[in-house]
């Protein structure tokens, strides 16, 4: 079920103002892809093209391709709904909604588009994709509690369980830990180590550390001045990009010296 | 760490700050006092209004004290607060005044007969006020049907569609400007209207429906709009990344996370609008008698009761002036309800844990 | 904020990119429906606003243009609205002149001076005042206020007679245009209160503990920090109050027992009065011509809310750009 995703000569506009400029990658499948790199370098800006999120803003709109399993998201007839379904996401901070229980949270893909289900048929998809997210044992007392009973952590898994119940390819995390404290992160980092066996991850981070510790391959992205757009400066496998990068800017903002 | 600072001496120090001041029970003291001056004004042949001059210059001791005492600057700032406060309790009197007045006068009117019956054929005592009752639920529930739709619609427009556009800025600024239209210019557009389908004369209950949606609207719109803003990004982000269209995520996630802040907000309008009287004076008129149809002729509700049964209470006027003051209670019991209603929704039917 | 830096950063790259961009994908129906719904709704509003200005300008005219002998109150419309104009204006000015340092005093009250714990619910005691009946104030305004405030009246005919607004002689009845003006105050009270209010709770909290922190005490901290920032915004309290006051029906047509005539005096038994109370008292028995006139004069009065409230709206705009507030 899981795709590559290859990505040529992407620019990313808000308006009249170009973002991200020439951004050629390819993410490979069942795989942990991390975007790295100093704040507004445009990595969040092109993790959300990925699944066209990044449309919600009025006036924003790309040029180039994003090929998906060898289709364009850009082409003219695709419905960036359902691209979105095939391209699932989870956010910085947990986004549980409030008025729905803790299954209903889990179902919500499928009741928001008003699927008809059967009964025993939901509670199935509610148990395995709590299950996968890791969250099955805490919460199966409960699946009728509303999610924002569940603590921050908790919280993210289940959002992470709410975005592979519709059965998605691919996922994207954007900075999925950074409101979470360091116990409840290494519970999602093992979690996305279990993910990549059926899915391709890819996950923007701010935590070099965590970059190094879940991803297979690191993409570093900067800006290339003030007011310039952001863009993709190196791109390898993760021990390669922490141990000998072959940019100087990628080597000292692994360093720490900027950023 | 060895610091080279030449330290004043503590008891210089001490001196320094240490200022001569009230003492703590002082103002309360004086407070209690004047509380006490205005009771005893209310229990003897006093009066209340004296007894409450009195105390305001009782509690004016504080800031005199203060002078003498404290300083010229710390006394300007007792004024200040004896000002301040004293400006409260002024707003409070004529809200103490009016239910007092409303409930001593009206309660005695209220009886089964006086919601049950109309004013049909009554002449001096008797009769009630239930043509009234019918006509204020059916005129603003018709005023409702007309004003929460397109008041959340447009609510939805200006937070979900138009963003900042300028269109929406535009229909926002008059939205606002709406707010201030007299109610009577409200009757008089309703009667305008009318008149073009009906002719002169014209009097309907549904005009006083359309009068009040005028007014009701602007206040529809500004609620729920606060309300919808209220509903965070990330929630429509979260049903957007689920492949949710936008539609279905505004009908689904963001109204009824909304949902008791709109509540709340339609309740407060209503009870604004159930109380006016000067449109539905023009346009919906007055009778004595019931009538269940909005489309047909005139229709009496409980503001235009109290209004004509005051104002033109006939021969004998005690009987109808008693009515008019217990409708005038039963429309202010009403008003007092939907306030109530309206808390008690946004206090216990907001989603739990929202950020 | 954000939007804003980004569009007029993107200034420099326009043009260049026009050919590029794409054409919207096609919408859902359901997107469709929903989203021409919310469009049409917010159209309705404006169409309705243009409605009701059309509305009263189309049935008002022949009242305008009508002669003395064709209308009820055998006049032209020009001598006939004139004097109703200034009972509008007298009654809604000495309104806010009762009303706004009160509702400043009680809106201060709550935003800097009342104990943290009890703010809320004066707040909530003050919305109340908001939540009477507008008929209930004039029920209240002629019989408990007009009998209770008259024997003021005889003191300050008596004492203070030598002043024209004074000049008495004082009403029997306590049923005056100060009376009105009074309960008018109050009906306007708590919407000043109100915005005020919110006006001193965003005063910034850096320039309050500034004050604060050089020694002032709580008056000299609110003359300093408070006033001067929330100053525009006091200003267009008092206009919104004031368009409130102008359109306000009932609590004038009950209190008065008008006689139409041009007159500062405050305390005696002819008293101007007012469109709005004029409409309500003659809008039974007019029919003809005399209907439009009276039509006319809801424009008139229409028009002078209109341009208060619109003033206090766009005050309130220019400072919320000023400010950075919001």
């Amino acid at each position: 079920m899981a795709k590559s995703i290859d990505v040529t000569d992407l620019n990313i506009y808000y308006g009249d103002f170009l973002a991200v400029q020439d951004v050629n990658i390819t993410i490979p499948a069942r795989a942990v892809t991390a975007f790295i790199g100093p704040s507004g370098c445009g990595k969040s800006t092109f993790l959300r093209s990925l699944n066209r999120m990044h449309e919600v803003i009025r006036g924003a709109y790309v040029d180039g391709k994003v090929l998906v399993d060898g289709e364009d998201l850009y082409a003219q007839e695709m419905d960036p709904v359902n691209v979105r379904r095939k391209i699932g996401m989870v956010f910085q901070r947990p986004n549980p909604f409030p008025t729905m229980s803790i299954a209903e949270n889990v179902l919500a893909g499928q009741r928001l588009n008003s699927k008809r289900m059967k009964k025993s048929e939901a509670d199935d998809v509610v148990e395995q994709s709590l299950r996968r997210a890791g969250l099955w044992a805490e919460v199966k007392e409960r699946l009728d509690r509303p999610g924002s009973s569940l603590s921050g952590g908790q919280q993210q898994r289940l959002c992470i369980a709410r975005a592979i119940a519709v059965e998605p390819e691919v996922l994207l995390m954007d900075e999925p830990c950074s409101a979470l404290d360091p116990i409840s992160t290494s519970v999602i980092e093992d979690l996305i180590h279990e993910l990549k066996n059926d899915y391709t991850i890819v996950i923007v981070t701010h935590n070099m550390q965590q970059a190094a510790r879940v991803s297979d391959q690191t993409a570093f992205f900067n800006l290339a001045g003030v007011g310039q757009p952001g863009r993709l400066v190196e791109l390898g496998p993760t021990e390669k990009m922490f141990a000998n990068p072959d940019d100087p800017a990628t080597e000292a903002y692994i360093q720490g010296r900027f950023g | 760490m060895t610091t080279t600072l030449t330290r004043p001496a503590p008891s210089e120090l001490g001196a320094d700050l240490r200022g001569r001041r009230l003492p703590t029970w002082g103002p309360t003291t004086v407070w209690s006092l004047a509380a006490a001056t205005a009771v005893v004004g209310l229990l003897t042949p006093v009066g209340l209004a004296r007894g409450l001059v009195l105390a305001w210059f009782v509690a004016a001791l504080v800031p005199a004290w203060s002078f003498v005492v404290e300083g010229r600057r710390k006394a300007t700032d007792r004024v200040v607060t004896h000002l301040v406060a004293s400006a409260f309790v002024l707003a409070l009197i004529p809200l103490v005044s009016i239910l007092v007045a409303v409930v001593g006068k009206g309660s005695s009117a209220l009886s089964a007969e006086f919601f049950s019956y109309s004013m049909r054929n009554v002449v001096g005592e008797g009769g009630g006020i239930y043509h009234g009752i019918i006509g204020t639920l059916l005129i603003t529930a018709a005023a409702s049907v007309i004003s929460v739709p397109i008041g959340l619609f447009t609510a939805i427009y200006l937070i979900e569609y138009g963003d900042d556009s300028r269109l929406a800025s535009s229909i926002r600024f008059l939205v606002d400007v709406m707010t201030g239209i007299p109610s009577i210019v409200a009757g008089l557009f309703a009667y305008a209207l009318f008149v073009l389908f009906f002719g002169e004369g014209v009097r309907m209950g549904v005009g006083g429906s359309v009068a009040l949606s005028v007014l009701m609207i602007p206040v529809v719109v500004r609620s729920c709009e606060e309300m919808l803003k209220l509903v965070p990004n990330e929630l429509r982000e979260a049903s957007y990344a689920l492949g949710v269209p936008k539609w279905r995520t505004i009908a689904k996630v963001v109204l009824p996370t909304a949902l008791a802040g709109i509540v709340t907000g339609i309740t407060l309008a209503i009870a604004r609008v159930i109380g006016e009287t000067a449109p539905l004076l023009i346009i919906a008129g007055m009778t004595d008698s019931v009538n269940f149809n909005l489309f047909d002729g005139r229709m009496q509700t409980l503001p235009v009761f109290t209004y004509s049964a005051l104002m033109n209470p006939g021969v004998p006027a005690e009987p109808s002036i008693e009515r008019a003051w217990g409708a005038a209670l039963v429309l202010l019991l009403i008003v007092m309800a939907l306030n109530l209603v309206a808390r008690l929704v946004s206090h216990f039917f907001s989603p739990q844990g929202e950020r | 904020m954000g939007t804003r830096r980004i569009r007029e950063e993107g200034l420099r790259v326009s043009s260049t990119t026009e050919q590029t961009r794409r054409t919207a994908p096609p919408q859902r129906p359901g997107d469709r429906v929903f989203g021409g719904l919310s469009l049409g709704a917010a159209l309705l509003i404006l169409a309705t606003l243009a409605g009701v200005a059309i509305f009263l300008t189309v049935q008002g005219i022949p009242g305008i243009t009508a002669s003395p002998e064709e209308v009820k109150y055998d006049t032209t419309f020009l001598r006939y609205v004139g004097p109703l104009v200034f009972g509008t204006l007298w009654a809604a000015a000495l309104a806010l002149v009762l009303a706004a340092p009160v509702a400043i005093g009680v809106a201060l009250f709550i935003s800097h001076y009342a104990p943290r714990r009890l703010a809320q619910p004066i707040g909530y005691v003050i919305d109340l005042l908001a939540a009477v009946p507008s008929v209930v104030y004039g029920a209240w305004g002629m019989v408990t206020l007009a009998a209770a405030i008259q024997p003021v009246y005889l003191w300050l005919e008596e004492h203070l007679g030598f002043i024209p607004l004074f000049a008495g002689p004082a009403s029997a009845t306590g049923r005056t245009i100060l009376t009105a003006a009074l309960v008018l105050a109050i009906m306007i009270l708590p919407i000043m209160t109100a915005i005020c209010r919110e006006i001193f709770l965003q005063t910034p909290r850096l320039h309050e503990e500034a004050a604060l922190a050089l020694g002032a005490t709580r008056w000299e901290m609110t003359r300093m920090a408070v006033f001067p920032y929330a100053r525009s915004g006091i200003v267009s309290a008092a206009m919104l109050a004031l368009g409130r006051a102008l359109g306000e029906t009932m609590a004038v047509a009950m209190v008065l027992s008008a006689s139409g005539v041009i007159s500062l005096n405050l305390i005696s038994s002819t008293n101007p009065s007012t469109i709005a109370a004029n409409i309500a008292h003659s809008f039974k028995e007019a029919s003809g011509l005399t209907v439009n006139g009276l039509i006319a004069t809801g424009l008139v009065l229409f028009v002078i809310t209109f341009a208060v409230n619109f003033a206090a709206r766009a005050i309130v705009d220019r400072r919320k750009e000023f400010s950075g507030a919001n």
